[in-house]
């Protein structure tokens, strides 16, 4: 009987600091079963079954297992350390509000399918893993997980063109860059011999000049920089955004990129430490590639969720400033530019969601005119998040570019700094034209009255939150210190 | 004889995947035949992992090709389950009708 109690002893510990993960995966696979069985009357049920689920298992990963040194669990596929916590926590938030961005959404569009939280949670699964992932193979299957859930996703509505093709699009696109990022993974195995993140990077800190794997970051790379949407793999980003059903666009635009920033950080603080100035190359180009195509394009767009796609594309360029310099501020400041980003973003869907006409959904800019006098509570928060996301000083949308700034530029890499603050101003022009549209221009209709409860939470939180950041900006970003430490131990 | 070496597959493998992904944005008739070059692509990583995974004597390369097959077949179907919802709305799988998205 003994062994048995060791046995116990030894899987608690190494399963204990995954409750988060595997209580979320054994929830949504249940929650299948039910829906499954019950069919299209249990929709209420299953969303808000999700929603308990993903506050439960954040609860089990802010009270429970809280050493920030790392701990390989599972056999070396997964570790838990500081910046895993963090990553998840900011991940489960993104996943709370998605959801809760759902919940009138689905009752609204007649979407009774049981299948789109579920979807939902699964994905959120696949990203939580993507974070702490300490190996390839762990690496690609939690990316598949959430690509293939996010995949459906933007094509749930299958009856209309625009969700189909944006599906379509997104798969095609997607597949591709995980062939790439599968190529370079053969590439480092070959040229390593391991797949641990470990080994890999005690073994390329050991070669002089590891073209092969070189090669093999570079795919990868690339494969990643697919997901976070950045240039030259965005073309995706604006046709998926326009064409998936809003509240996935809002999922889109908050969650999966946190998550792929998170693998790119553990890869290049990782196994690729020692290729650094390589990989630094390579950073520096799609960073102010996607800063400036992001400003410029965005000028010309009027569908709003367009307009959101190319604002995301020069958003993860200035985040990826923060990676130049590969020193633990650096990455602190990427970890609260991601955060301060997603609320902000989520703020904005949630004030997007809420704007009808007869019972129409807008999209487009000229669409607002006149919200300024028909729903003041909305114009005023889009307008605070709006300032916030073109980096206006007192909201936390500022502070989060200036610490990206700040690392940048104490790495060293002053001209892609002043670059940035360059398309910053080129991109504050189209929020602050929306802003315009909304409180100046003539109204042209009257906006249905917003009477969901959900959207307004997400709404007013997200404006409360860059408002407070304000005042406490070093909380957050003493947090975000300590979990970047533990990648540098 | 010739001996096969690591360096002959690494080779079709490059080889087979850059056929991939030319035939993705190449093609310009057909959807099926991008879900087929998506395939090819898998599959010569796959040839890369295998050849590696012999020539290291490490089994984790041919671990990771299982991983491979089965998430490829996953991809295939939902692949193909999204194209038969477009081909519903749209009445065409052809390339360039995958266009009302633009801007």
């Amino acid at each position: 009987m003994e062994w048995v109690n060791k046995m116990t002893a030894l899987n608690w510990v190494t399963i204990s600091p995954l409750m988060p993960e595997i209580f979320t995966a054994v929830a949504g696979l249940l929650l299948l079963l039910v829906g499954a069985l019950r069919g299209k009357s249990s929709v209420p049920f299953i969303l808000s079954a999700v929603l308990v689920t993903f506050f439960v298992a954040s609860c089990f990963l802010f009270f429970g297992y809280s050493d920030v040194r790392p701990l390989d669990t599972m056999g070396g596929m997964v570790v838990v350390d500081g910046f895993s916590k963090w990553m998840r926590l900011i991940i489960f938030d993104g996943l709370i509000v998605s959801t809760l961005l759902l919940v009138t959404w689905l009752k609204d569009s007649q979407m009774y399918k049981f299948e789109i939280p579920i979807l939902y949670l699964l994905s959120g699964v696949g990203m939580l893993f993507m974070v702490s992932a300490n190996n390839f193979l762990a690496l690609y299957v939690s990316l598949e997980l959430s690509s293939l859930s996010l995949y459906v996703l933007a094509a749930i509505n299958r009856d209309r063109l625009d969700s189909t093709e944006a599906g379509l699009k997104y798969f095609i696109l997607g597949a591709l860059s995980s062939g790439l990022l599968l190529f370079g993974i053969s590439l480092i195995y070959g040229f390593t011999g391991s797949l641990s993140f470990a080994e890999v990077g005690g073994i390329l800190s050991q070669m002089e000049m590891p073209a092969g794997a070189m090669v093999g970051m570079a795919f990868v790379l690339a494969g990643l920089i697919f997901k976070i949407s950045g240039v030259p793999f965005h073309m995706w980003t604006p046709d998926v955004y326009q064409g998936a059903p809003t509240p996935v666009t809002a999922l889109f635009a908050i969650v999966p990129k946190v998550a792929a920033f998170g693998l790119i950080i553990r890869l290049l603080t990782g196994p690729f430490l020692s290729l650094h100035e390589q990989a630094a190359q390579i950073l520096i180009f799609v960073s102010v590639a996607s800063m400036v195509v992001g400003a410029y394009a965005g000028l010309a767009q009027e569908n709003f969720k367009r307009l959101m796609a190319y604002s995301s594309i020069s958003n993860m360029g200035y985040a990826l400033l923060g990676l130049l310099s590969g020193q633990p501020e650096g990455v602190a400041a990427v970890i609260l530019y991601l955060m301060v980003y997603m609320v902000m973003v989520a703020g904005v869907f949630a004030v997007l969601m809420g704007l009808k006409r007869q019972g129409h959904a807008i999209e487009n800019i000229s669409d607002f005119a006149g919200l300024g006098k028909s729903s003041p509570l909305m114009a005023y928060s889009l307008v605070a998040l709006l300032f916030s996301m073109s980096g206006i000083p007192p909201l936390a949308g500022f502070f989060a570019k200036l610490f990206i700034f700040q690392a940048a530029v104490a790495g060293g890499f002053f001209t892609v700094a002043v670059i940035g603050v360059l398309a910053s101003v080129v991109a504050s022009y189209y929020y602050l034209r929306v802003i315009k549209v909304m409180l100046f221009d003539e109204p042209i209709g009257e906006f249905d009255h917003d009477c969901s409860y959900s959207r307004k939470v997400v709404m007013v939180g997200a404006v409360a939150f860059i408002i407070i950041f304000t005042f406490v900006p070093n909380y957050l970003l003493d947090q975000a210190q300590l979990a970047a430490s533990s990648l540098f131990q | 004889m010739l001996e096969i070496s690591l360096f002959h597959y690494l080779t079709l493998a490059a080889i087979l995947f850059t056929m991939g992904v030319f035939g993705i944005f190449l093609n310009r008739k057909n959807v099926i035949v991008i879900l087929m070059s998506i395939e090819l692509m898998l599959l010569a990583v796959n040839i890369n992992f295998v050849a590696f995974s012999s020539f290291l004597h490490d089994l984790g390369g041919q671990v990771f090709t299982m991983f491979i097959l089965t998430v490829a077949a996953a991809e295939a179907a939902i692949g193909l389950a999204i194209l038969v919802s477009f081909f519903r709305n749209k009445g065409s799988i052809a390339v360039e009708d995958i266009s009302s998205l633009k801007g």
